[in-house]
């Protein structure tokens, strides 16, 4: 940042007698303005990329109520969170069965379906319907639907199947179906999110 | 590029000179705003315009791109889609009041380098193509905030698209037609909005585009300066960087302080609160005026009331709100006075001031509720308008005595020691003339 | 040969214009009109949220909220808010919850598909009270109650408009102007309008909505809740409404202010520095 040797100007006398203070101040003051428009600019890219995060009325759709009384044992239902969707199950004592059957050290993301569920409510499991592979949504959910050969959802994407805790068994997929954060409010009314 | 005595770049590493050797773009900058570019050593701070007017143009397509994440082109709910940048969206309030206020900013910056081309004679040989490509600027920058403004649609934007496009209905036959074309409807519409936002979005790179032309013309010449003497020898000129980096640093400093007070502290100061409500295309807004830079023009366009000749006075309006920036274009060629700067045209510089003052009462008159005597005042404004370009200035050029200048933009410099010690409006050059007696 | 067609074009333009002038002439005197004689300049409201340094009074906006819901909501939607805002007026998430419960959203019916309404949650907005435009027309004898939410930026004069005009009805029989002169009888209200000389054409639909001191209940620790009172608050909240990032902005106002004027200092001492041996 230091300027280049003045051309054939007009020296101005006490330029001959820069003395070493003197160069010393004039880099400073290049340097700090030029550092400050530097800090200007950094702070100004901030908002400019803070402004892609989410907005403050998508974050307010983080909560949603959902009313379980109308789901029999077997049955699952599909709602939707964050415009993602959530699969609720209610599992049955055979699926249930299976599902603590299985060793742990066989799985892929090893988890008890106890570990995947709300204490003395075994029998609901709450996960994303989100395919841990590439985010496509499995089969299983609805009545009818392809459940996999483990007997809970299938992910027609790319194959990943997964058991009756919603745990990934076979296929591409790394990780368990996963569990969002829920309570239970009443014994049929549960707050995700 | 213009000078022979012009610095030669010279990479200084390694890296650069590989760099240089396969695209030569440092070398280029180096030679368009580096040390390789000599400028004329006196240009005072209306030289500061140029690069500012390149600062606001940055400012607007930086923060147009980010708005345009979140705004949505639709006529049901455009409105609500700004809405929801300046309540939800992360700084979204900060980001539209910069873009909303960098409009205007945009426009004070321009129009003072317009000012300074004028008074300094900047527009005249050689330098006619850097002042026909800046006048194609002010068009496409007239264009691109016209549809920028309409973009929120609020009642404001509606009306204004309603009266703006509007005026291509005065041409005789193929108005209407071509109305209904640019609208795509017979009022605007969706269609409407659609389509301007598409043009909002891509005129500011056009823009973009043609200052680089307007630089690389600039360049040929080389900067005109406040003698409007030409440049003659190194002596004259300092490199631009680092000397002018450093006046432009100190200018944008300045320009940014106004810019915050403005965008932070009276962010719709320059706005008009109608447009805070949404589009009615039932219903007008009870005074409905353009925003604030296009008001001279607004004021040109509301003057004609007679039907004059063959052609009525509507079409007379929107003919010379047109004519009124077309005639920037053969400025160059109106004015032929061999001196450049007002500095030493001392009839033009009256004239030009009145000019000034003149475009002033007519930006005052363009949002006044009509009466008997805005009206007439706006006539008047007009007509000095159109007489100083087409009739003063050239007139003026032939006939106009001007004063002694100086051999070179160096001696000018070193004779200004001498006018310090004069007394305002004392004549450096005329030393015969009395010094008031000092008590 | 362009001087010589700039001048004639030039000719012509001033031509036009000559002639103008002289087709408007003799000059008409315009009468003065009722409007003219008798609207008045919003009155002075001094609000916290005032000047470059200004903030919210949350106390205010809180009984402004409350003088919305309880009086203004009746007739005008407040669409641009959400229920999850009104936590910035310093209430706690299940104060907003159950602020937010008193209201019943529109909604379908989960089993049929009709239409119906559940309690709002805070991320809906202020319901509308009237399902649409001719809903709120026909109820309103033709008259649109317009939305409040933006109604401080979107009215010349702002806040002290919404004051003035909250507190503005006057009887058009006694009601006497600056000059002591009686409202003219064509300009006297019709059926269903209300004389008020700080609306635009003097005589608006709205019927005085503040009536009489006490129409709000005030918690305690709040000031009395005389009609003049009631005004300044709903016209405060409303300012927020209209601008719920006021504070925000100001403060990162100050902060970009303070660090450009080190900056500027800088690039003119730099500057300086930099021509200090050249002569200019």
């Amino acid at each position: 940042m230091t300027a280049p040797a003045p051309n054939a100007g007009i020296e101005s006398p006490h330029d001959s007698g820069v003395t070493e203070d003197g160069v010393r101040r004039r880099d400073f003051l290049n340097i700090a303005a030029v550092s400050f428009a530097g800090v200007g600019a950094v702070a100004v890219v901030f908002p400019l990329v803070n402004q892609m995060n989410p907005s403050a009325d998508v974050l307010a759709e983080a909560s949603i109520d959902v009313d379980i009384s109308a789901i029999e044992r077997g049955q699952a239902i599909k709602t939707s969170w964050r415009k993602q969707p959530i699969f609720i199950r209610n599992l049955t004592d055979k699926e249930m069965a299976e599902a603590n059957a299985v060793p742990l050290s066989e799985l892929r993301d090893p988890q008890t379906l106890a570990e995947r569920t709300k204490p003395g409510k075994e029998n609901w499991l709450i996960t994303l319907g989100v395919c841990t592979h590439l985010g496509c949504i499995p089969l299983g959910a609805a009545e009818g639907e392809d459940k996999g050969p483990y007997g809970g959802y299938f992910c027609p994407c790319h194959g990943s199947a997964y058991d009756t805790a919603a745990r990934i068994r076979k296929g591409p997929a790394p990780l368990n179906l996963q569990v969002p954060e829920y309570v239970f409010d009443t014994d049929t009314k549960v707050t995700i999110g | 590029m213009s000078f022979p005595w012009a610095e030669a770049y010279k990479p200084k590493s390694g890296f650069t000179q590989w760099i240089d050797e396969r695209l030569p773009l440092p070398r280029l900058v180096y030679g368009a705003i580096g040390a390789g570019y000599p400028v004329p050593r006196n240009l005072n701070y209306f030289w500061n315009f140029g690069v500012l007017a390149g600062v606001a143009l940055t400012i607007q397509i930086v923060t147009g791109i980010v708005l345009a994440m979140h705004y949505a082109a639709n006529a049901g709910i455009a409105f609500d889609s700004v809405e929801h940048i300046m309540r939800d969206v992360n700084s979204g309030w900060m980001l539209r009041y910069m873009h909303m206020n960098g409009a205007s900013f945009f426009f004070i910056v321009v129009y003072i380098h317009m000012f300074r081309g004028l008074y300094y004679g900047s527009y005249k040989a050689p330098r006619e193509m850097i002042w026909l490509l800046g006048v194609v600027i002010f068009l496409l920058m007239m264009a691109t905030a016209f549809m920028g403004y309409v973009l929120p649609w609020g009642q404001m934007s509606f009306w204004g698209a309603q009266v703006i496009t509007g005026f291509f209905s005065a041409i005789p036959i193929v108005g209407e037609p071509i109305r209904q074309l640019l609208l795509g409807g017979f009022a605007p519409d969706n269609a409407a909005l659609n389509r301007f936002f598409s043009l909002h979005y891509l005129l500011p790179f056009v823009i973009a585009g043609v200052i680089i032309l307007h630089i690389w013309a600039l360049h040929i010449p080389g900067s005109n300066n406040p003698t409007g003497v030409d440049v003659k020898s190194e002596s004259d000129t300092v490199p631009f960087h680092p000397y002018y980096t450093a006046k432009d640093g100190f200018g944008l400093g300045v320009f940014l302080i106004a810019f915050v007070i403005m965008a932070f502290f009276l962010p719709n100061f320059m706005g008009h609160p109608d447009n805070y409500i949404p589009a009615n295309p039932l219903s007008t807004p009870a005074h409905i005026v353009p925003e604030w830079y296009f008001l001279p023009f607004y004021a040109i366009l509301k003057s004609f009331t007679g039907n004059f000749l063959w052609i009525p006075a509507k079409l007379w309006g929107v003919l010379a709100m047109f004519g009124s920036i077309l005639l920037l274009f053969f400025l160059p060629w109106l004015d032929k006075s061999p001196v450049r700067s007002a500095k030493y045209r001392p009839t033009y510089r009256t004239f030009f001031w009145v000019l000034v003052i003149d475009v002033i009462i007519l930006g005052y008159l363009g949002q006044a509720h009509p009466s008997n005597w805005t009206v007439l005042a706006s006539q008047i404004c007009t007509a000095y308008y159109f007489a100083h370009f087409l009739i003063i200035v050239p007139i003026l050029s032939r006939i106009e005595t001007t004063l002694p200048m100086p051999n070179s933009i160096t001696e000018a410099v070193l004779s200004g020691e001498a006018d310090e010690a004069h007394p305002v409006g004392v004549s450096a050059t005329n030393p015969a003339h009395p010094e008031p007696a000092k008590a | 040969m362009v001087r010589f067609f700039g001048i004639i074009v030039g000719l012509g333009f001033v031509s036009a214009l000559i002639f103008s002038i002289i087709g408007s002439l003799p000059f008409e005197a315009a009468e003065r009109t009722a409007v003219e004689d008798f609207h008045q300049k919003p009155r002075t409201l001094a609000l916290a949220s005032d000047g470059a340094f200004g903030k919210f009074d949350r106390k205010q906006l809180q009984r402004g909220l409350q003088v919305y819901n309880e009086v203004c909501s009746a007739c005008h939607s407040l669409r641009l808010v959400s229920f999850r805002d009104i936590a910035a007026l310093g209430y706690n998430e299940g104060q907003v919850k159950s602020f937010a419960a008193a209201h019943e959203v529109p909604s379908i019916d989960p089993d049929t598909g009709e239409p119906a309404t559940r309690p709002g949650l805070p991320k809906d907005a202020f319901p509308s009270p009237y399902p649409n435009e001719t809903a709120a027309r026909a109820a309103n004898n033709n008259a649109l109650p317009p939305d409040l939410s933006l109604i401080t930026k979107a009215r010349e004069g702002g806040a002290p408009y919404v004051y003035s005009l909250l507190t503005g009805f006057r009887n058009p029989e006694t009601y006497r102007n600056e000059k002591g002169e009686a409202l003219p009888a064509d300009s006297k209200p019709g059926t269903g309008l209300h004389f008020n000389p700080w609306f635009a054409n003097l005589n608006l639909a709205m019927a005085p909505p503040l009536t009489s001191e006490g129409q709000v209940t005030y918690g305690p620790g709040n000031p009395k809740p005389t009609v003049d009172q009631m005004a300044k608050d709903v016209s405060a909240f409303l300012v927020w409404t209209a601008e719920p990032k006021l504070e925000n902005r100001r403060a990162v106002g100050w902060g970009a202010l303070g660090f450009l004027l080190i900056f500027t200092v800088l690039t003119y001492l730099s500057y300086r520095q930099i021509w200090a041996d050249k002569k200019h």
